[in-house]
């Protein structure tokens, strides 16, 4: 029971914290001295007291798409497993449900965007979906290979199993799946090389020109599920990069949100050190990360 | 013509009423003084006919299976009609989409000719022949109903004949559907062979290891699967579907290419054992058929090819569920034999909803702007707010999201798929760990593809001035769509609600009947309500919480917002094109796309234009060519068709003495 408080209070108030940690390295990175490492709580509490303006040619598809991605967002947290504790809510086939709750997001978000009738909201929404494609197959490439190894349908017993009982016997797969989805986790959170979250008006970006039209409180709720986003799959990636199956109890707690802020450090670095990718090379790469899936899966099935 | 069987009043007798009913809908509507109240008149009783039928079917579904033999006079014995759980499930969308048709015709298209009144009795006798095809038993019954259905589909897809196109589709429809049939007769002759009559064997009564039963299979396979418009097999069935009017297009896509998987299914009960390869078989043409359907359907920019390519990759993920069941059967794996099956069938069930949802919206989206061409739509929810989210529902279910029932019915085969891939070793696990992927690939790339059409019609500005009276369609057309919407929703929801059906209607296989039940045990369907309700109580409570901020803070409206361009014109948007051109162009290999390309040169070019197109790749580059190859090749054999009536009659004449003297 506690532990499920703790799961659902870390859920709400962690991810904003994430963004504050990336900004700051990259800040940091910059020669700066940044914004203050909760500045992403300010904004989110600024924004939901702004008013709203509406686009004269969107409906009610507009309004309902942050809603609706940020509740699926916050759906599919509820089944994966923080640290070493199993998730509030585990069943044989979650990670399924799970995959596919994005999907649903990302269908709403890109609908939205389309809702505007802007040219530069369609790219967006277009690249999305385009990359959205080629992510999933990564995604459930690693799903098939945890499930096979563990033997668990469940995200719970998979990614458990994965950062236990599997370190002695499949580290070479571990370390290829937890390579392939650290793109994958970049490229779904928008950030470099593959997008750029800090600009607004760049014509090679994805998620940022999706979300021009949004204003005030939806704003908001875009900001904070893509922080969630972040969060969750941030989670995943850390279950198959590192051993939490041996800290049980406070212990779990802590090391999961040290890993959680060294993983949002490592983004800040990686934002830092590299230049955005040219847009027709993001195929390749997620191609990449699908390859390097496949062997990880090849691995597990020999 | 005598009838025999069980004859009092049950629910399967009910059924075979029902049935019949439908069948001869539009017989009455023939006296009526209009050709306007008989549609009504045939609406009316299609509406009837499910509304009793659906129910009974229920029942019947879970009651002893009712037989009956129809002595009918002909050659080669008595017809014989069955009703088993399978036929039931199988019933359940025929009625539902034919009653859905048939009332929205009459706002679609009102019937004014005597040629409408011709095209109002056939709409009742194709799903009237589908029903008769699941309730045949035997091998000259079921041709005749399917041919009813085949040729009625037929003259119904011709509606609007005037046009080329539509006269094009139709003779490839014709050839296509022929081809099959004839490999169907085949099926028979040899079913006839191996058991010595055209009745069709007992459940599980052939052996997979007598010496023609892989030909069985391997006929029913290619007969069924032209039907059904398995990969590639598929060649006609794009422009049938874009042509036929759209009511019709809801009748095909949603219940006449499941006839097609019906048969296949059907075969599949005949055998006692199932050999590994047949399922493998099954599963690698169904994941062909789902990743090259939904890639071919992202490069349309016909609304309704764009469907039609959508159905072609369901039924591919219903061959995925029914391929991966197969496998569970020759393994002995219960559990992935009851996911396989049950997911194929529920998709069935599911693609028939939001396939003819789909369809009937295009209709009204076709009313509305008067073309097919996705670009020239565009901001249509204003016109049409109910169609519109009618539409979201179905286009959210195809995708396979939750919490709708689409992704019940694929979770069901991912859990099949994914026990395989755990537990299982060897070919079929190997194409099973392929497979996953590949369906993850078709979700995404579904969802590509419907947030294109659902952005492009209905969402955003119009690019082209509307019809004059656009508007929202009568009720006789939102029923229809709404009733299909709240299934969609509902199957989601709710999904252990079918699990009892689905489990009888794969009951027939002893290895599932042990683990009879399990269905709610052995796949998370509970969980699923669950989690929708905990979806949709976020949902809920996050617009409670939007609407007080809105209330609270001062709202505007503006124009969206140009990035700093003043003159921005509806014009300008992303088109059904553009939006899939990346996408299209990472395919190329397979799509073959090809584009006009504007000459555009010196300081000042003239006006130009650029136009793109995808192709039917495997009819214009395989089969066309293959086919003027063939007839260059065999001109000498054009001699002996010349058109002379008496000539073609000799040969037939000969033909009988040869076999006569061949016989004696």
């Amino acid at each position: 029971m506690i532990d499920t408080l703790i799961h659902i209070l870390l859920l709400l108030i962690m991810p904003p914290l994430l963004l504050g940690v990336i900004n700051r390295v990259k800040a940091v990175f910059a020669g700066r001295c940044g914004p203050p490492l909760l500045q992403p709580y300010f904004e989110l509490w600024r924004l939901l007291r702004k008013g709203s303006v509406f686009s004269s040619s969107t409906s009610w598809v507009f309004r309902a798409g942050p809603l609706v991605s940020l509740a699926a967002t916050l759906t599919a947290a509820l089944m994966i497993p923080f640290g070493g504790h199993g998730s509030p809510i585990s069943f044989a086939g979650d990670l399924l449900l799970f995959a596919y709750l994005f999907a649903l997001a990302r269908f709403f978000t890109t609908v939205a965007a389309l809702d505007t009738g802007s040219s530069f909201e369609g790219m967006g929404a277009a690249r999305e979906v385009t990359f959205g494609c080629l992510a999933e197959p990564v995604l459930f490439i690693v799903l098939v290979a945890l499930a096979r190894e563990s033997g668990f349908l469940s995200l719970t017993g998979a990614l458990t199993y994965a950062s236990g009982g599997m370190w002695p016997s499949g580290a070479a797969p571990l370390m290829l799946m937890a390579v392939a989805l650290f793109i994958l986790f970049l490229v779904e959170n928008c950030r470099i090389p593959f997008d750029d979250p800090t600009t607004h008006l760049e014509l090679t970006m994805i998620h940022e020109v999706m979300v021009l039209d949004h204003s005030g409180p939806a704003f908001g709720a875009i900001l904070y599920a893509a922080s969630l986003k972040l969060f969750v799959l941030g989670a995943l990636v850390l279950h198959v990069a590192l051993p939490f199956g041996a800290m049980q109890g406070w212990l779990g707690w802590i090391s999961f949100i040290a890993s959680m802020v060294l993983l949002a450090i490592l983004t800040g670095v990686v934002e830092s050190v590299m230049a955005r990718l040219k847009l027709l090379k993001i195929p390749q790469v997620l191609l990449m990360a699908l390859s390097l899936a496949a062997f990880a899966l090849l691995l597990t099935v020999r | 013509m005598t009838l025999t069987g069980s004859l009092s009043f049950d629910a399967s007798n009910v059924v075979v009423a029902s049935a019949l009913l439908l069948l001869l809908a539009g017989v009455p509507g023939l006296l009526c003084t209009t050709a306007a109240a008989g549609q009504r008149l045939a609406a009316a009783l299609s509406v009837l006919a499910a509304l009793v039928g659906i129910p009974a079917a229920l029942v019947a579904a879970f009651s002893p299976p009712g037989s009956w033999l129809l002595f009918w006079g002909l050659p080669f014995g008595p017809a014989r009609l069955v009703l088993d759980p399978l036929s039931c499930l199988f019933l359940l969308p025929v009625f539902l989409i034919a009653a859905c048709g048939a009332l929205y015709v009459v706002r679609y298209r009102p019937a004014r000719t005597g040629y409408d009144r011709f095209l109002t009795v056939l709409y009742a006798l194709m799903p009237g022949s589908m029903a008769f095809i699941l309730l045949a038993r035997d091998g000259l019954f079921f041709l005749a109903a399917w041919e009813g259905m085949a040729l009625s589909a037929a003259f119904l897809m011709l509606a609007d004949h005037e046009e080329a196109a539509v006269r094009e589709a139709g003779i490839l429809y014709l050839l296509a559907t022929h081809t099959g049939t004839l490999l169907l007769v085949a099926l028979f002759g040899v079913l006839y062979v191996v058991t010595g009559s055209f009745a069709f064997p007992a459940t599980g009564a052939l052996s997979a290891a007598a010496p023609m039963a892989s030909l069985i299979f391997v006929l029913s396979l290619i007969g069924f699967g032209a039907k059904a418009g398995l990969m590639p097999l598929h060649v006609w069935l794009p422009s049938a579907h874009a042509n036929a009017p759209s009511h019709v297009s809801a009748l095909m896509s949603g219940v006449v290419l499941k006839m097609g998987m019906y048969g296949i299914f059907r075969t599949v009960t005949l055998f006692e054992n199932i050999p590994l390869w047949w399922g493998v078989l099954v599963l690698a043409l169904g994941t062909i058929s789902a990743v090259g359907g939904v890639a071919f359907a992202l490069g349309q920019h016909d609304l309704k090819r764009l469907l039609a390519y959508h159905s072609i990759e369901n039924i591919g993920i219903i061959a995925m569920g029914l391929g991966i069941g197969m496998v569970g059967l020759s393994t002995g794996n219960s559990v992935i034999a009851l996911m396989g099956l049950a997911g194929g069938l529920l998709h069935v069930l599911n693609h028939a909803t939001f396939k003819a949802l789909l369809f009937l919206g295009a209709g009204a989206v076709i009313h509305a702007t008067g073309s097919r061409e996705m670009d020239r739509a565009g901001g249509l929810l204003r016109v049409m707010p109910r169609t519109a989210a009618f539409f979201m529902v179905g286009a959210a279910a195809i995708c396979g999201l939750p919490p709708l029932n689409g992704f019940v019915s694929e979770l069901l085969v991912y859990l099949g798929l994914f026990r395989q891939a755990m537990g299982g070793s060897g070919v079929a696990a190997v194409l099973a760990v392929v497979a996953i992927p590949a369906l993850a690939l078709v979700g995404g790339l579904a969802v590509a593809c419907f947030v294109k059409v659902v952005g492009v019609v209905f969402l955003g500005a119009p690019r082209q001035p509307l019809q004059q009276d656009a508007h929202e369609p009568g009720w006789q057309m939102l029923l229809p769509m709404g009733l299909l919407a709240l299934l969609c929703v509902l199957i989601g929801l709710l999904p252990l609600a079918v699990a009892p059906l689905l489990e009888v209607a794969v009951g027939w296989h002893p290895l599932v009947q042990e683990t009879h039940g399990t269905l709610a045990t052995s796949a998370p369907l509970g969980w699923l309500s669950l989690m929708a309700v905990i979806l949709l109580g976020l949902l809920a409570l996050l617009t409670l919480v939007y609407r007080f901020m809105l209330r609270r803070a001062p709202c505007g409206t503006s124009e969206t917002w140009g990035c700093g361009y003043l003159a921005p014109t509806p014009r300008m948007q992303y088109t059904a094109s553009s939006f899939a051109a990346s996408l299209v162009s990472l395919l190329a290999p397979v799509l073959r796309p090809h584009g006009h390309r504007p000459d555009i040169s010196g300081l000042a070019p003239k006006p130009s234009s650029f136009a793109s197109h995808v192709p039917e790749v495997v009819l214009d580059l395989v089969l066309l060519p293959l086919l003027r190859w063939s007839e260059e090749r065999s001109s000498v054999l054009r001699r002996l068709q010349h058109g002379q009536l008496h000539l073609y009659m000799l040969y037939i004449f000969v033909v009988l003495l040869v076999l006569l003297l061949w016989a004696l």
